[in-house]
């Protein structure tokens, strides 16, 4: 097939035409068109379950398409599999790494290759992980083992996986969502230097911001379609793409009652507690919550946040300090008895801690109440309540599942999500802690859970809310403290980004000694 | 496990079989589709039996007839079926209540052997006076055998509970620790006579048998299914209730798929861990105390040829459901009972282990569509 290149003389690295891909009762691309140029960065915008990653698994050699071309340099390909893929220069970063934890940053990067063949000589191997490091900006140390790296520093060694495999196409599923702001700066570096020297990046994002930021073109997905084929950021604005994404137009503000806050609810002081290596993970954290306020906890994942979510709900001992709740002394009671006082917990983990996979959604809506009737009648457990129960939870939420029967495990991430809120909201905390309420969420979702946040909060619950999302905390807190290090570095008056990043990164601590009290 | 296949590019030009698998995973998981696969699996099994007995110059469909007659029959031998699936029932639902909350207690073997001891304990040692009644002397070795099988579990449950010491490991070590115990008796303090037997218990230890009631029903003559099977079907019913209608048995269903989860929602996953254990080693204990007090009437060595190991088995093939141990078990009691017939040791043993081994590999199938695919369409 002939084809007249576009405006430009940029020859395309990758062209895609009518890709359709079924799965089981979900059409995830429908007649979708990509094209990707030579030494560009091309973003994929769409919601959850939009199709981006459906679409470039397609590309990447996961999956096949069940009708369409996929065209590499005017020749028309198919892959078997990924090995097959990044030896025709296109390769794919998932948002899961693949990488070893106990293996050192060299030894993960040669996994799999034909080269060495026998004999490691892995020193002469480190000094070329260096180099090809340095050359994109990616700064690493070849001989660290995988388990002592941050996230961030995961990440470059996935990038440097593939680069050091050759690729040419380097596509990247939601590569932000564990980063911190300033560790977003050094990826849109990286990536800059790899389009300069002509590798083109497919950079899979729902976040509005960073597409607009990084992106030299702009394909919007949604249902599987394409709304919008490769437009240019300058030529559009965030309300537009968002309204391409989610087909309707998206506020972006949520309005917020003024704060009417009542007693303290919650009383931290100086609390101590250890990580799962107990390591120091929380040193001498105090910090209040009044009921009707919302207080946000900003700062870098791995920080020392879910640990002071696990203490508060009893998950995890208290080493030294003291924990309040109502004025009751509440220091390492057991998670029943938090529970039972009226706190909810939103994990951060909603496979792992917030939902038990195999279990009914019935069973797992009920996970907090089947103690207390209606649901226990003596020994026993009603089944028919619980089933009641959980009907009228799935359609209040709008849990979207084909009945209350199915494992949790088919649910999407944000049915999930819902799955969570509809059980912990359903209890009418007195306290909520909410972890990374709507990470992973889509626009349309993300508005939805901040609004039921907010109305626990005018309902009168005392909301401490952790998230990594500046904006969100922004737009939802009341009273914004920064964790650092296990720390709180300071309650942050004014709502300055740059200045709450800074501090994040420890880079700064709060201008006055005002520590949250 | 990945999805699509690993291998390269493939040379061209040469000639080569036109289709290939794919494996896919599964978003949707229809309704029978577990029970499906199960009965296919048996199939498949019962099929790759057959070409082992081929093999070896036997006629399968020959070798299969005779065992179906051997089991099933007719009514007698279909009574001796169910004598061997009374111990097996038991055994399964202790392994099943277990695995439900992921702890692998393979021990029932063990907790049969202290069961058996229990019960004979109160006899031998006087406890219960000969003159004692039938319903009170059964319940008395009931509730001991129940006790020694708890007690027997509640080493390894605390062990784990407390210690985090595995359990595989404690439960096989104990079954070894339990035989040999059992032995003790048998052959020393208890021995009748120099036999490795103790005496036979008075009449009213002994379960009812159909046989007894023939003089009212001519025709249960010599059949020799005991109240033990009784015991077994209303066990079954108890422990399904357990699982899935009580507020317990939710607790242990959740601690089983996420023990984050489980303790995330206030669950107290210690105690929980020693309780399943203690009521996993009281059934394997009611079954040894009714092998006993059913069938041979005495403590003797060797009472059980693994009844619990084979209650591994049976709680796999039943999925952990507890009301499908029941068929399971009259299955495997028929398939003890007719090897024997055929031959004391190989055939039966080979096909049970066949078909756990088909049954452990078909469950890919419920998570993973396997389609096969023209090579041609691969483009």
């Amino acid at each position: 097939m002939e084809r007249i290149p576009p405006m430009t003389a940029v020859p395309l690295a990758v062209e895609m035409r009518g890709i359709v891909k079924r799965f089981p009762g979900v059409l995830a691309n429908d007649q979708a068109d990509f094209d990707l140029r030579r030494g560009e960065i091309h973003a994929l915008l769409g919601e959850n379950g939009a199709g981006k990653t459906t679409l470039m698994s397609m590309l990447a050699g996961l999956y096949k398409p069940d009708a369409g071309t996929i065209r590499l340099r005017d020749e028309t390909v198919s892959f078997r599999s990924p090995r097959d893929a990044i030896a025709r220069g296109l390769g794919m970063i998932h948002q899961h790494f693949t990488l070893i934890g106990p293996q050192t940053v060299t030894e993960n990067i040669l996994l799999g290759m034909d080269e060495p063949r026998f004999l490691l000589k892995l020193r002469d191997y480190d000094r070329s992980m260096a180099e090809l490091g340095e050359r994109f900006g990616l700064q690493i140390t070849p001989t660290a083992k995988i388990w002592q790296l941050s996230v961030g520093e995961q990440q470059r060694v996935e990038i440097l996986k593939m680069l050091y495999r050759g690729v040419n196409v380097l596509i990247m599923d939601e590569p932000t969502a564990v980063l911190a702001p300033q560790e977003v700066e050094e990826l849109f570096k990286t990536l800059r230097a790899m389009a300069g020297e002509g590798k083109s990046i497919v950079f899979i994002s729902h976040k509005l911001q960073e597409v607009m930021a990084i992106a030299d073109r702009v394909t919007v997905l949604r249902q599987g379609r394409v709304t919008a084929p490769g437009i240019l950021p300058a030529a559009t604005t965030k309300e537009d793409l968002a309204r391409l994404m989610v087909g309707r137009p998206v506020l972006f503000a949520v309005d917020r009652k003024p704060v009417h806050p009542g007693e303290v609810v919650l009383e931290l002081d100086r609390v101590c507690a250890d990580n799962d290596r107990g390591l120091p993970a929380l040193q001498r954290v105090s910090l209040t919550v009044r009921s009707g306020e919302i207080v946000g906890v900003a700062g870098v994942a791995g920080n020392g946040q879910r640990e002071m979510a696990d203490v508060i709900t009893g998950l995890r001992r208290c080493t030294e300090g003291r924990i309040r709740v109502h004025g009751e002394e509440v220091t390492n009671r057991p998670a029943l008895r938090m529970i039972q006082i009226g706190v909810s917990h939103i994990p951060e983990d909603r496979t792992h801690v917030g939902t038990a996979p195999n279990l009914s959604l019935t069973d797992n809506l009920i996970m907090k109440t089947y103690r207390e009737p209606p649901l226990a009648k003596g020994f026993t457990l009603d089944h028919k309540a619980a089933r009641r129960k959980s009907v009228s939870l799935k359609a209040e939420y709008a849990i979207q599942a084909p009945n209350v029967e199915v494992p949790t495990r088919q649910l999407s991430g944000g049915n999930l999500q819902r799955v969570i809120l509809a059980r912990e909201l359903s209890l009418k905390p007195r306290l909520l802690i909410a972890m990374q309420p709507t990470r992973g969420l889509d626009v349309g979702a993300i508005e939805g859970v901040q609004r039921l946040l907010l109305d626990q909060r005018d309902a009168g619950a005392a909301i401490l809310m952790v998230s990594e999302e500046l904006e969100e905390i922004l737009a939802l807190s009341d009273r914004i403290v920064v964790m650092y290090e296990g720390e709180i570095v300071g309650e942050v008056q004014e709502r300055d980004p740059a200045l709450i990043g800074m501090m994040m990164t420890g880079g700064k601590r709060a201008p006055s000694e005002g520590r949250a009290a | 496990m990945t999805t699509p296949p690993l291998d390269g590019p493939r040379p061209k030009g040469r000639l080569r079989w036109p289709f290939t698998l794919r494996i896919e995973t599964r978003l949707d998981s229809p309704r029978g589709l577990a029970t499906w696969v199960s009965i296919g699996a048996i199939g498949v099994a019962l099929l790759l039996g057959a070409l082992v007995l081929r093999l070896v110059g036997g006629d399968p469909w020959q070798a299969y007839g005779h065992i179906a007659r051997a089991a099933f029959g007719d009514l007698g031998v279909f009574s001796d079926t169910l004598v061997k699936a009374t111990p097996l029932i038991l055994v399964g639902l202790a392994c099943s209540v277990a695995f439900r909350m992921k702890l692998w207690n393979i021990g029932a073997e063990g907790q049969f052997y202290m069961g058996a001891l229990g019960a004979s304990v109160v006899i031998l040692s006087g406890l219960v006076p000969e003159s004692a009644s039938r319903p009170v002397t059964l319940t008395v070795m009931l509730l001991a055998g129940m006790l020694f099988g708890a007690l027997w579990g509640l080493i390894p449950g605390w062990l784990r509970a407390r210690l985090q010491v595995n359990e595989i490991i404690t439960t096989l070590m104990m079954n070894y620790i339990a035989i040999a115990f059992v032995n003790f008796f048998v052959f020393g303090v208890w021995s009748e006579g120099g036999f490795q037997m103790t005496a036979t218990f008075q009449r009213s230890a002994w379960f009812p048998r159909l046989s007894d009631f023939a003089d009212q029903w001519p025709g249960l003559r010599g059949l020799t299914t005991h109240f033990g099977l009784v015991l077994g079907v209303i066990a079954s019913a108890i422990v399904w209730f357990l699982l899935y209608r009580s507020r317990w048995g939710y607790e242990i269903r959740l601690v089983g798929d996420n023990p984050k989860a489980a303790e995330y929602a206030g669950v107290n996953i210690t105690r929980n861990t020693i309780l399943v254990m203690m009521v996993s080693g009281a059934l394997a204990g009611v079954a040894g105390m009714s092998e006993i007090s059913g069938v041979v009437h005495r403590l003797q060595t060797a009472i059980s040829p693994g009844y619990g190991f084979t209650g591994i088995i049976i709680a796999w093939l039943a999925k952990l459901n507890p009301i499908m141990v029941v068929p399971v078990s009259i299955l495997f009691g028929g398939l003890i009972l007719a090897g024997r017939e055929i031959q004391p040791a190989g055939v039966p043993r080979l096909i049970q282990g066949i078909i756990l081994f088909m049954l452990i590999a078909s469950e890919v199938l419920l998570r993973y569509r396997i389609r096969l695919v023209r090579v041609a369409a691969e483009g």
